[in-house]
């Protein structure tokens, strides 16, 4: 992360258009809260392109400017019983960050929550964007319909880019309706081996749980909807489970519990760094045990996991399998080790070929993700 | 409909590509007799028909990396093709290009249902797939009508949905990686049987292509638990901006139906004469269909039922039991078999903004008397996706024409009010023409350019999806 005393704050697209066209390198922010990418270059912030332009609670469509804070959008949802979906996680904690989270950064960091194992990630939810590109042009792609496959899908894209493409001023999204009540079971599950078991039996079975996660010694599930069905299915599960099973019901407890896994609290004011990693399930349990970290937090049923390992470690030496992203530590370390796990070399070439048509200067968050 | 004219040398080479192709393929997989080419001439938009130059049937993975080679440095443009179902033409061959066919790439490769996933060649058909892990409890969710016979490779290149998306999302929701062979025969892997890999969504670009990035031969598709059950409620209303309403208030109540299905007036009324489902004779019939237990299903069916009791429906019919289910769904599945009776007819799937539903169809109607033509709507309601059928007659003079003028007004119309060309079809050759009414040109230049990144030479199906001439300069090439 470059710290530089220089910021460039526009209120405009237009703004942005001028100065993209007349400076640079940048390194793109939205409210600087969940970059973990290293850049050089002077701050260019989004955070003055702030508004919601349209919401339709019947369509469950949203568009908003890419500045506008997530806190305001979850305001506005919630005034009509619904959320994001994907339920973008808060890094400020881990990261000892204090901005403001905006869409367009949740967007560019492609950042879903534990809800992803059900219902799809960050992307999945993106309709429509508007961004600007390394000449300073205005591009569109998709729009503010559930069904879209007209020309190719840039949407996908400029999710998960991570400010590498082009800067994003306008997202679409779509938004779920809130469930009726909730409830998260707590069932004790000693190590991976056994958790992972454990959550991939329930989530082969049709219980459309929406949260499958491990940590400190207990496997949670998390099941929302309507109060009825969800006893029934409790009834099932507990049949199959055949253990000790902790239900705690409604959103006061269940929360505070989810927004914990997702925002990864435990590695809070823990020192060590801190890895990100993508694997199957059933290789879950070897990586943890090749890498032995000193805590680990399984979401997604293994799928997705946070390792905490001392300062320095190479994680993805000691790793047989999957891909590692390193999400906190010293710049030096995320210089040597690099933050990205690195693609095989037709990717790789692929990337940087689209980098080049993309941003042919290399204006935009330059070396970040390779 | 235009067509890039075949270039004379490209034409000329035919006996030199099928020597070099017959090298590298078994015997039988090369197509050059003119008779047999003539089943690659057309896809289902079977209106324009072109036999391609030869067709090749490669059996793996290395073989069509091979053939993409050759056709590579020969500068033979190359049109993939999955089971040929492309209502868009995404499969039409132009004589100078080489159909590859994936159907005879058919293997499940691997099965995992704890990490909930298969790895299948891409020429397997959408059902097939399911087929393969039915037994052990799960489905591959995407379900586009035609999934008996399209291929899995079509599906990707089309991200297709289906009626069942509403809650399980469409192709690009559903696909994990694939294993793809680039325009120069180079292969690689794009994602896995992980979730979000990191690096850039290339899997996302990759998905609803056409064709125009990659060949895909393998892919690892997310397979669900399959529901302990289903069932269907209908309700016929005396006017589509209550049937509107309704779709409204259900989607916002919480519920997540898997399917809302609308039929207008004239497809109830060509379904009943056809298929004699017994629907009401009302201006708008909407089909809810929920998933679950038995008790789930009667909470929700019960839930629903109250929310469309709110706006004085004409009809409410609720399956009780499996041929009840089936009985609904009958004239909604055989609506364009109906239509087809009538008459043929142009299908077209632009989406819309749910609440200009209303207004879209008083357009819609409108339009069709001002041309002549009867338009049918059903409608997957839930997401917007419209698919209105333009019945004309291909016997006579200029109704194509006609027809298809009337269809470019309609999808014109979805753009104006904030929606789409295409929701699932691909916009293949048919739409091709309309994409500068969507995009402004420099949108279109920034999706050619990633084509340029794929394929520099442009040799990947490339008289599609993009307006000839704004695409003229980079397909002009050897």
């Amino acid at each position: 992360m470059s710290i530089l005393a220089k910021k460039k704050a526009v209120e405009s697209e237009a703004d942005l258009v001028e100065a993209i066209r007349e400076g640079g390198p940048f390194v793109i922010e939205g409210g600087g809260s969940r970059r973990i990418g290293l850049a050089e270059g002077e701050v260019l912030s989004t955070r003055g392109l702030s508004g919601v332009t349209l919401y339709e609670p019947g369509t469950l469509t949203l568009v908003a400017q890419a500045g506008t804070p997530v806190s305001e959008i979850d305001a506005l949802l919630a005034a009509e019983n619904q959320r994001l979906a994907f339920e973008p996680p808060d890094l400020r904690g881990l990261l000892g960050r204090a901005g403001e989270s905006t869409i367009g950064g949740v967007v560019a960091a492609n950042a879903s929550g534990p809800r992803r194992v059900a219902v799809g990630a960050c992307r999945d939810f993106c309709l429509g964007v508007r961004f600007v590109d390394g000449r300073g042009q205005v591009v569109k792609n998709g729009g503010r319909v559930m069904k879209n496959v007209t020309g190719l899908d840039l949407v996908k894209l400029m999710a998960g880019s991570h400010g590498t493409l082009g800067v994003m001023t306008e997202v679409s999204l779509k938004v779920q309706p809130l469930p009726e009540t909730v409830v998260t079971l707590g069932v004790p599950g000693g190590d991976a081996v056994e958790a992972v078991a454990i959550m991939s039996d329930m989530l082969g079975q049709p219980y459309d749980l929406t949260g499958a996660a491990w940590q400190g010694g207990r496997v949670m599930f998390r099941l929302e909807g309507f109060e009825t069905s969800l006893r029934y299915r409790i009834g099932l599960m507990r049949a199959r489970l055949r253990r000790d099973v902790v239900e705690h019901w409604g959103t006061e407890i269940c929360d505070p519990i989810w927004r914990g896994i997702r925002d990864v609290a435990p590695f809070q004011d823990v020192p060590g760094d801190v890895w990100r990693m993508s694997v199957k399930p059933s290789d879950a349990a070897d990586v943890v045990h090749a890498v032995a970290p000193a805590d680990v937090i399984f979401d997604w049923g293994g799928n997705r996991f946070w390792l905490l390992v001392a300062e320095g470690t190479d994680v993805r030496v000691k790793m047989p399998i999957g891909h590692a992203t390193l999400v906190r530590a010293s710049n030096e370390t995320k210089r040597r080790l690099s933050v990205f796990h690195p693609q095989n070399a037709a990717l790789e070439r692929i990337s940087a070929g689209l980098r080049r048509k993309f941003d042919p200067e290399g204006k935009f968050n330059r070396g970040m993700m390779g | 409909m235009e067509m890039p004219a075949p270039k004379s040398g490209r034409l000329a080479s035919k006996p030199e590509l099928a020597s070099r192709l017959c090298a590298v393929l078994p015997s039988d997989a090369v197509i050059e007799a003119p008779e047999e080419l003539k089943a690659y001439e057309c896809d289902a938009l079977s209106a324009y028909r072109c036999p391609p130059l030869l067709a090749v049937l490669p059996e793996t993975t290395e073989q069509v990396a091979k053939v993409m080679n050759i056709c590579h440095e020969m500068g033979v443009p190359v049109v993939p093709r999955g089971a040929g179902t492309s209502l868009a033409g995404g499969a039409l061959p132009t004589a100078d290009a080489v159909i590859l066919g994936v159907a005879r790439l058919r293997e499940v490769l691997e099965i995992n249902t704890s990490d909930r996933y298969i790895r299948v060649q891409s020429g397997m058909t959408n059902l097939s797939v399911t087929a393969a892990v039915e037994d052990e409890g799960f489905f591959y969710a995407p379900d586009p009508s035609s999934q008996l016979a399209c291929a899995i490779a079509g599906n990707i290149a089309m991200n297709s949905g289906g009626a069942h998306c509403l809650k399980y999302g469409v192709t690009t929701n559903n696909l994990l990686g694939v294993t793809m062979v680039m325009a120069d025969g180079e292969v690689v892997e794009i994602g896995g049987a992980v979730m979000d890999a990191p690096g850039l969504d290339l899997l996302g670009l990759i998905c609803g292509s056409e064709g125009q990035l990659g060949i895909v031969t393998e892919a690892t598709l997310r397979i669900l638990p399959k529901p302990e059950g289903a069932r269907p409620v209908l309700f016929g209303f005396d006017s589509s901006e209550v049937a509107g309403a309704c779709v409204a208030d259900i989607i916002r109540s919480g519920l997540i139906p898997v399917a809302i299905e609308f039929m207008d007036r004239p497809i109830i009324r060509a379904t009943e004469d056809f298929a004699e489902a017994g629907y009401p004779d009302c201006e708008a019939l909407l089909i809810v269909e929920v998933e679950g237990s038995e008790q789930e299903i009667a909470d929700q069916l019960a839930r629903i039922i109250g929310i469309a009791k709110r706006h004085d429906p004409v009809a409410i019919r609720e399956s009780a039991s499996a041929e009840e289910s089936t009985r609904i769904w009958l004239g909604r599945k055989s609506a364009f078999g109906a239509m087809g009776q009538m008459g043929d007819y142009i299908c077209l799937d632009g989406t819309i903004p749910v609440g200009e539903l209303p207004a879209v169809l008083k357009r819609i109607a409108e339009l069709g008397e001002t041309h002549g033509h009867m338009v049918g709507n059903v409608f997957h309601a839930g997401d917007g996706n419209m698919h209105p059928l333009i019945l004309y007659n291909a016997n006579e003079p200029g109704q194509l024409e006609s027809a298809e003028r009337l269809g470019a007004e309609i999808l014109k119309l979805c753009v104006d009010v904030g929606g789409c060309l295409t929701g699932e079809h691909g916009v293949g050759v048919e739409k091709r023409e309309l994409m500068t009414h969507q995009f402004a040109p420099v949108d279109l230049e920034m999706q050619m350019t990633v084509k340029d990144v794929f394929d520099p030479e442009w040799l990947l199906n490339p008289a599609k999806v993009f307006p000839l001439a704004v695409s003229a300069g980079r397909r002009a090439g050897r």
